[in-house]
């Protein structure tokens, strides 16, 4: 494919006056499914909060070629406040980028209707109308899942979307995921090489500089090779992949 | 004994009634965005930082709530400044702007010619002697407050739940933010009257935590907020008048009654429930 959806050439980042990234080199293409893994503190989260426009670089560029609202985004689960007064619905909602304000009486505005769907599309029905802090850990990812569908995106960035939830719903998740993955590209930021490896297509590793792997098999040596140290643990029911498997991948490093 | 009637035939009564019951809206709404936002403490920070601008006020001969105004805005401005831009602590920066404005406040009240009549029902409220024009300037604020956030409503609501996520989807976080601390700063200094400096943090959190008991709605609790707020002033404005004794510290004591008596009345629902 040589089509591309985003590029970030000789990317940057600081982050209270410490480098983060340092010269990192990505290109995201249309149906991607990338898993970004990396030691913590390696940048992962910064990577995206610098695609997302959260951080702003030191130096180098990020370009996209689709509109900015067509990039859905599923922060780590706890950065929000679980107590908040707030409904499913309403979360849900404010997934949607120039959503009408003026509706605080209207019940059939179309973004609500379409928040309606997604939330059945992702068999959470009943809890339309409870308060966020009533949920559990899968239920509450999965209104954030469907918050960050709003504006029908073509790139998802999720952050960690497999901590504080049961291994069930992990397994489901990932299933979605895979099934979301037909209509737009997916970048996912997880800790559990494991688990990610049997549903992504292409890995990059992050620790201060971004290495890509165009295969979802990878081995502890090249992790090491990548300047990444990282362990490769399985739990859970969920079938894995070969990991530590011994090709010849041609892996092109970026900037070592 | 006069009946409740009756007490509306007095002038001095009836600006009391519409006091609370402006101060029941103003706070309603705007503590139960400062509740859910956690910031309660900003806003403490904020009030205690409005005694600058009181002393300055008194001694400059101006309107003190001008002063206070001003203090109010300001400090709510410096806190977010300086937790944004200059990378202290927030607590810390509630702090520094709490204790600078009571110094001010002292300082300029000490330097001030005579002694300071009313100083104390700027500390601690003083519902009876609320003056026509501040009961204008209430009646004003809360109804912007009502249409603003009728207006907003969805923007202040994301923004509020969730800053970071706001960003990535346009909204003006940082508009919205500026705009709500100056509303929260202009509602403490015109309901200092009302409770006072040192107790007005309890109207802006002890209706929402009752409120919080029946909903878990950001839109229901503020109208139930209100609605507390108002049995909770009125209430006490009526205690206060037939004990006599001072009408903050009276709301106040009503307020938390009001709260425990619901969160007890919860309570007991809960375990009745759950016995079957």
């Amino acid at each position: 494919m040589n089509e591309k959806l985003v590029e970030i050439k000789n990317l940057s980042v600081s982050y209270d006056q410490q480098r983060v990234l340092e010269q990192a080199n990505l290109d995201i293409h249309p149906l991607d499914f990338l898993g970004i893994i990396g030691p913590n503190g390696g940048g992962k989260t910064t990577l995206i909060k610098a695609l997302l426009g959260l951080v702003k670089p030191d130096a180098g560029s990020i370009k996209f070629h689709i509109p900015l609202k067509k990039v859905g985004y599923l922060p780590q689960i706890n950065q929000v406040d679980k107590r908040f007064p707030i409904t499913v619905l309403d979360v849900v909602q404010s997934g949607k980028t120039g959503g009408k304000f003026l509706n605080v009486f209207r019940k059939d505005h179309a973004d609500r209707l379409y928040a309606e769907q997604l939330i059945d599309e992702m068999g959470i029905t009943g809890i339309r109308h409870k308060a966020i802090g009533e949920l559990s850990g899968g239920q509450m990812q999965r209104v954030f899942l469907c918050r960050s569908l709003m504006n029908q995106p073509e790139l998802l960035i999720l952050d960690e979307p497999d901590t504080f939830v049961d291994n069930q719903f992990e397994s489901e998740l990932y299933e979605k995921l895979k099934e979301l993955n037909k209509r737009m590209a997916i970048l996912l930021v997880s800790h559990d090489v494991g688990t990610i490896s049997y549903y992504v297509k292409t890995i990059a590793c992050v620790n201060r500089q971004v290495h890509y792997h165009p295969s979802n098999v990878i081995s502890t040596e090249q992790l090491a090779s990548y300047n990444c140290p990282l362990q490769i643990i399985t739990h859970g029911h969920i079938p894995h992949t070969v990991l530590g498997m011994h090709e010849n991948h041609d892996h092109h490093e970026h900037r070592h | 004994m006069n009946t409740v009637i009756d007490l509306f035939s007095y002038d001095f009564f009836l600006n009391a009634f519409w006091a609370s019951f402006f101060a029941a809206v103003s706070c309603g709404i705007v503590g139960t965005y400062i509740v859910s936002r956690r910031i309660v403490f900003v806003s403490g920070g904020i009030t205690h930082a409005s005694f600058g601008g009181i002393g300055i006020g008194y001694f400059l001969g101006w309107s003190p709530l001008l002063g206070a105004a001003i203090f109010a805005i300001l400090s709510g401005w410096g806190i977010q400044l300086f937790t944004q831009k200059g990378k202290v602590r927030e607590d810390s920066s509630i702090a520094i702007w709490w204790s600078l404005g009571m110094a001010i406040g002292i300082i300029f009240i000490y330097l001030s010619p005579g002694y300071a009549p009313n100083l104390m029902s700027y500390l601690f409220g003083s519902v009876l002697t609320v003056s026509t024009t501040e009961l204008y300037l209430m009646g004003a604020l809360s109804l912007v407050l009502v249409l603003f956030f009728a207006l907003f409503y969805r923007l202040i609501l994301y923004v509020a739940f969730d800053e970071e996520f706001a960003k990535t989807t346009g909204l003006p976080v940082n508009l919205i933010n500026y705009l709500l601390i100056s509303l929260i700063a202009l509602t403490i200094v015109l309901n200092i009257r009302v409770v006072g400096i040192i107790l007005i943090l309890s109207l802006l959190t002890l209706p929402q935590a009752t409120a919080n008991l029946f909903t878990k709605d950001f839109k229901k609790m503020m109208v139930i907020s209100v609605l507390f707020a108002f049995i909770g002033s009125f209430a006490g404005l009526l205690f206060s008048f037939y004990v006599d004794i001072p009408s903050g510290a009276s709301i106040i004591f009503t307020l938390v009654l009001v709260f425990a008596l619901m969160k007890l009345a919860f309570y007991i629902r809960q375990k009745l429930l759950s016995r079957g």
